[in-house]
């Protein structure tokens, strides 16, 4: 018996896949920016918003991500953005070389910010990098201020987490600081907006980061 | 709970390697996976012995697993401690300025094939 050693981490290809797509959009000056939560979040519903108050300054491409079903896509296109349905063949997350065949079959050219709109799981999708330069977490008020305790791999890895759904605060035993605290113990440099997709409040910090960050990307596609 | 997925990239893995080395047939494949890698050992074998079939040379691969301990680092008290044991407040010190030093890794070790192929 022969014995080969290979000591080389499973995720690597989708690291090197991932990191080539880093790259792309850095020498385009664009951003991708992964989107991950719950089912039923509001991910949709936030993104559509997002395209409403970046409209006329900033263009938006989704890329949707789901096992089944083209709803999302079709609500984004309605609203604006360009979108592309991707579904991910049962799996439950997305990972580099789909992004990749998803941005392929979209086309980056008429884009500035691409999002895409990992499949609903707070599990899977924090373990496979997909390419994005950030990583988004919605939490919303009614699943609960304790979310971050029990799945803190996702708040990990995201550099921003929105608190949606704050209309229903008075409804739901949500405790916001609480939260917060427990976001930034799984992340101490997290940036934490509280937002209501639905009644539109609270936007504007998150729509100031999104331009800002677009800004410093397009900054160093020119030096 | 990606059981399924992670089998692929070891799938695609193993037969890139054993097409690199000219083997025919890889007897067993051994992962090395971290105590705190949210990789359920049973789930994933049984996600291999399924998936094994789709390719020629690991038709009969035997997947073997190996444990590896995770480690917290203190940032306090420079302590070190089992994960499993603690989570995230150090035993020593009570601090919660704690990171996790080892034990997410996910590695595919070594592979064994027969000398004759």
């Amino acid at each position: 018996m022969t014995i080969l050693e290979l000591k080389q981490g499973i995720f690597k290809e989708n690291e090197v896949t991932a990191d080539g797509i880093r790259e792309e959009f850095k020498a385009k000056g664009k951003l991708m920016i992964n989107v991950m939560s719950s089912p039923g979040s509001g991910k949709t519903t936030t993104l559509v918003r997002t395209i409403e108050h970046l409209k006329g300054i900033v263009r938006v491409g989704v890329m949707e991500c789901d096992i089944d079903a083209s709803v999302d896509a079709e609500t984004i296109e309605a609203n604006g953005g360009k979108a592309i349905q991707l579904h991910t063949g049962g799996m439950c997350h997305m990972d580099a070389a789909m992004t990749k065949q998803g941005l392929d079959a979209m086309g980056i050219e008429d884009v500035d910010i691409c999002f895409i709109e990992n499949v609903g799981n707070l599990v899977c999708p924090a373990e496979f990098d997909t390419g994005a330069a950030i990583n988004v977490t919605i939490l919303s008020v009614p699943e609960g201020d304790d979310k971050p305790a029990k799945y803190p791999l996702v708040y990990e890895v995201s550099e921003v987490v929105l608190i949606n759904k704050m209309d229903a605060i008075e409804i739901f035993d949500f405790d916001v600081e609480l939260a917060k605290k427990r976001i930034l113990a799984c992340n101490p440099n997290a940036k934490i907006f509280c937002i209501s997709s639905k009644k539109d409040e609270g936007f504007e910090p998150w729509i100031e980061f999104l331009k800002s960050r677009l800004k410093e990307a397009e900054a160093i596609q020119h030096e | 709970m990606h059981e399924l997925g992670v089998t692929f990239y070891i799938l695609k893995d193993v037969k890139k390697v054993a097409e690199e080395n000219d083997v025919k047939k890889v007897n067993y494949v051994t992962v090395e996976i971290g105590e705190v890698s949210t990789v359920i050992h049973d789930q994933l074998i049984d996600c291999w012995n399924w998936a094994r079939k789709k390719e020629e040379v690991t038709k009969e691969t035997e997947m073997r697993i190996e444990t590896l301990e995770a480690v917290t680092y203190c940032e306090d008290c420079k302590g070190e401690y089992r994960t499993v044991e603690y989570g995230k407040t150090c035993p020593y010190c009570g601090s919660e300025h704690t990171y996790l030093l080892r034990g997410n890794e996910f590695n595919i070790k070594e592979i064994g094939v027969d000398d004759d192929t």
